[in-house]
């Protein structure tokens, strides 16, 4: 099984420990995992804007750095959607196919795919509450979504139930959006604030030490949010608890 | 700015109402700033909200109590989807026995043309006053305003939306009209317009006060308006939805009933009707049904008569554009705009549009693409607002897709086009893209800069500025995978 490993470019720059965290969980399950190492950026922010145009060479160069993967794995549920569901701006080849239909995020494809039925290596005594990016579970269905009459399902929750000691708390609103939003987090900054500060402190009030999500890019805009209030939380990437990074 | 975690009601009651969005002609609305002063409205802000997730949260309850919830929606966007591919025929229909019952109908193309028909059939019937019940498509075509300007009186019946007459403000909402207001900004407004006692906020005194200024006007109007929720092709007849009562009080008091309504809410068959009425108070407000289902179908009887304006206004323009055509399933619930974040902390009046919220975000483009030009633009494109919607309209693609088109018409902000070009040409070269985030200082200073294209001040302000790494995932991967021969390729 070849797997192309995609490290989005905020996370990249701004929170390389979890591409860290990344590469070090799926090396412990055998796989055949490759860095394409001319890699740069899904596009989603160009694409998001409407500037399908500007997208084009982007997804162009995606496709051609990933096209000769089994599977293409990400930290990013966000990204994830993008490629499957938003790489419109170029012609659909078999190429760009091949890769649409087989970008996985990493829950998915720890969930789904590989199927991971334990983390031994980890274990997390504290009390965590769960943020999902609107992406990852109205886009990719990573839970069950509060607005649908549907049967409770959460893909994080069931991998995190397989490490030792964590705790799940409840939010009062549960998926409502961070406002982080990609570009809508500086071009509409006064909203996007707002409904972070309402976010953090939904997550305060529930009792929660840690925030865990699969989204790093929500997590940086609730974490400043969350610093700026001087609430006591902290903020980490899924895989973070998974690799066991973090006891 | 300070966050205040406890704001109480007191707070509320001395806050100043905070102003919708700023109209200038053609001028693109700018709903982030009218939603920037909102949310500096702290106890306004924080009351809207609380408010809309409260119908949201019995929405939901309600969604629970009915184990068919998802096979109702899926049948009502099939119903209206069926209804919209054989429109004319349904109307025609409609038409034929509405006429039958002894219904005088007529078409309008425009708001302009639905007015006229109005005015004159006013006129023809010597009107001095008219009330009114809440009509979206009244606010559509500006309608009060146009026939106040021929001098007759006008009357909103519905007391949001009679709040807000006497404020001089829209609705800010398609079933709330005043769900932005404190009950201290509705004694203002009534101290001032309808001589009621000044500093008394005490609701029951402020309901009591507009019944009893607007129940002489009822009695003496030679004519009744109301909007339409349904209309049943089959029966020929007209289904109105309220609350209070106040379309029948508006619709039978006079002698005189005129319907103005969008030719989208035809529906075919009565037994239909079920399935809209068991969906729409649900969405809206958490309740299984409205207090009032009226059902008109036909004049009253000794003297009476009911005109019934058929209005496109754009409808048939929609119906033919496959990626919008959808939008035209909505059956004005609201429910979107409840589940909206950014709605709910942005107020319906900064949207600047007669339909707001999500719904407003893909409407109001078909109206005028370069004054709404913004809107599609004020959502996180969180989705939430499909998964509500009642008729199953695919609204965040739609948002989504009014961006590429936008786009495309060049109607994208001069920011906004510069920063996605020059975004675009560095995240398609390698190279390029290496030299923008080559060390973490650089990064900084191009992250969020580079990746979002404005300046750190902007994140910066509310938010502290993510921790910078010594080095990339990229550098790392090169200095302990590259070097050490693991790589693959």
């Amino acid at each position: 099984m070849k797997v192309g490993l995609f490290i989005p470019c905020y996370m990249d720059a701004l929170e390389p420990e979890v591409g860290v965290s990344t590469l070090k969980l799926l090396e412990r399950f055998n796989l055949d995992i490759t860095y394409p190492f001319d890699q740069t950026c899904c596009g989603q922010l160009m694409t998001n804007t409407g500037c399908q145009k500007e997208a084009a060479a982007t997804e162009a160069l995606f496709v051609k750095n990933f096209a000769y993967f089994d599977y293409i794995v990400m930290p990013s549920g966000s990204c994830t959607h993008q490629v499957r569901a938003n790489f419109t701006a170029i012609e659909q080849t078999e190429d760009v196919k091949h890769v649409r239909r087989n970008t996985y995020d990493l829950v998915e494809f720890l969930h789904d795919i590989i199927r991971v039925d334990a983390f031994p290596w980890a274990s997390f005594p504290y009390k965590v509450a769960i943020h999902y990016n609107c992406n990852a579970l109205r886009g990719l269905r990573h839970a069950s979504m509060s607005e649908l009459r549907e049967p409770y399902f959460s893909k994080p929750k069931d991998l995190l139930k397989k490490v030792r000691g964590v705790e799940f708390v409840d939010l009062e609103r549960p998926d409502e959006c961070c406002g982080f939003g990609g570009t809508f987090s500086v071009f509409e900054e006064g909203v996007s604030a707002k409904m972070g500060q309402d976010k953090v402190i939904d997550q305060y009030k529930s009792g929660a030490e840690y925030v865990v999500s699969a989204d790093s890019s929500c997590l940086m805009h609730q974490k400043g949010c969350a610093q700026r209030m001087k609430l006591p939380l902290k903020y980490v990437h899924i895989v973070q608890i998974l690799n066991g990074d973090l006891q | 700015m300070s966050v205040n975690m406890n704001l109480n009601d007191d707070a509320l009651q001395h806050e100043t109402e905070p102003k919708g969005a700023i109209i200038n002609g053609n001028k693109p609305i700018d709903q982030l700033e009218a939603a920037n002063r909102f949310i500096l409205a702290q106890a306004h802000e924080k009351m809207h909200d609380n408010r809309l997730w409260d119908l949201r949260k019995k929405r939901d309850a309600q969604m629970h109590l009915i184990p068919e919830w998802e096979e109702l929606r899926q049948l009502a966007s099939d119903i209206k989807e069926h209804t919209l591919e054989h429109l004319a025929y349904y109307l025609e229909i409609f038409e034929k026995n509405a006429k039958a019952n002894g219904i005088h109908v007529y078409w309008a193309i425009d708001a302009e043309e639905c007015n006229a028909i109005a005015i004159k059939i006013m006129k023809d019937h010597k009107t001095r006053t008219l009330v009114k019940s809440k009509s979206m498509l009244g606010e559509e075509c500006g309608l009060r305003h146009a026939v106040e300007k021929e001098g007759i009186i006008v009357i909103e019946t519905d007391l949001g939306e009679r709040i807000q007459q006497l404020d001089n403000e829209d609705p800010s909402h398609v079933v709330v009209p005043a769900v932005h207001k404190s009950r201290t900004d509705v004694s203002r407004v009534f101290t001032k317009t309808l001589n009621a006692q000044a500093g008394n906020n005490d609701i029951h005194y402020l309901a009591e006060t507009q019944r009893e200024t607007n129940r002489p006007y009822i009695l003496k109007a030679e004519a009744g308006m109301t909007g339409g929720n349904f209309l049943v092709a089959e029966t020929g007849a007209v289904v109105v939805c309220t609350n209070e009562g106040n379309a029948d009080l508006s619709a039978n008091t006079p002698k005189l009933h005129i319907v103005t309504v969008g030719i989208e809410k035809v529906i075919p068959k009565l037994e239909h009707l079920a399935v809209f009425i068991r969906l729409l108070s649900r969405s809206a407000l958490g309740s299984p049904i409205t207090q009032y289902t009226s059902y008109f179908r036909g004049p009253r009887q000794q003297g009476g008569e009911m005109h019934v304006i058929l209005v496109d206004n754009t409808r048939s323009t929609r119906l033919a554009d496959k990626q919008f055509k959808a939008g035209l399933k909505c059956i004005r619930c609201g429910a979107c705009m409840n589940t909206c974040p950014v709605f709910r902390r942005s107020g319906g009046l900064s949207y600047g549009s007669t339909y707001a919220g999500p719904i407003g975000l893909i409407l109001s483009p078909g109206y005028n693409k370069h004054k709404f030009r913004n809107l599609p633009f004020a959502s996180t494109l969180n989705g939430s607002c499909a998964n509500v919607c009642p008729v199953k309209i695919n609204i965040h693609e739609q948002i989504f897709t009014w961006r590429v088109v936008l786009a495309e018409k060049g109607e994208l902000s001069f920011t906004k086009r510069v920063m996605m070009q020059a975004a675009g040409k560095i995240l398609a070269h390698p190279s390029l893209y290496r030299a923008a985030i080559s060390n973490a200082d650089r990064a900084l200073k191009y992250l969020p800069h580079f990746l979002v294209y404005n300046n750190l001040n902007t994140w910066g302000r509310q938010r502290d500025l993510p921790f910078t790494p010594k080095e990339t995932f990229h550098s790392w991967y090169e200095r302990n995978y590259m070097k050490k021969g693991k790589v693959h390729e």
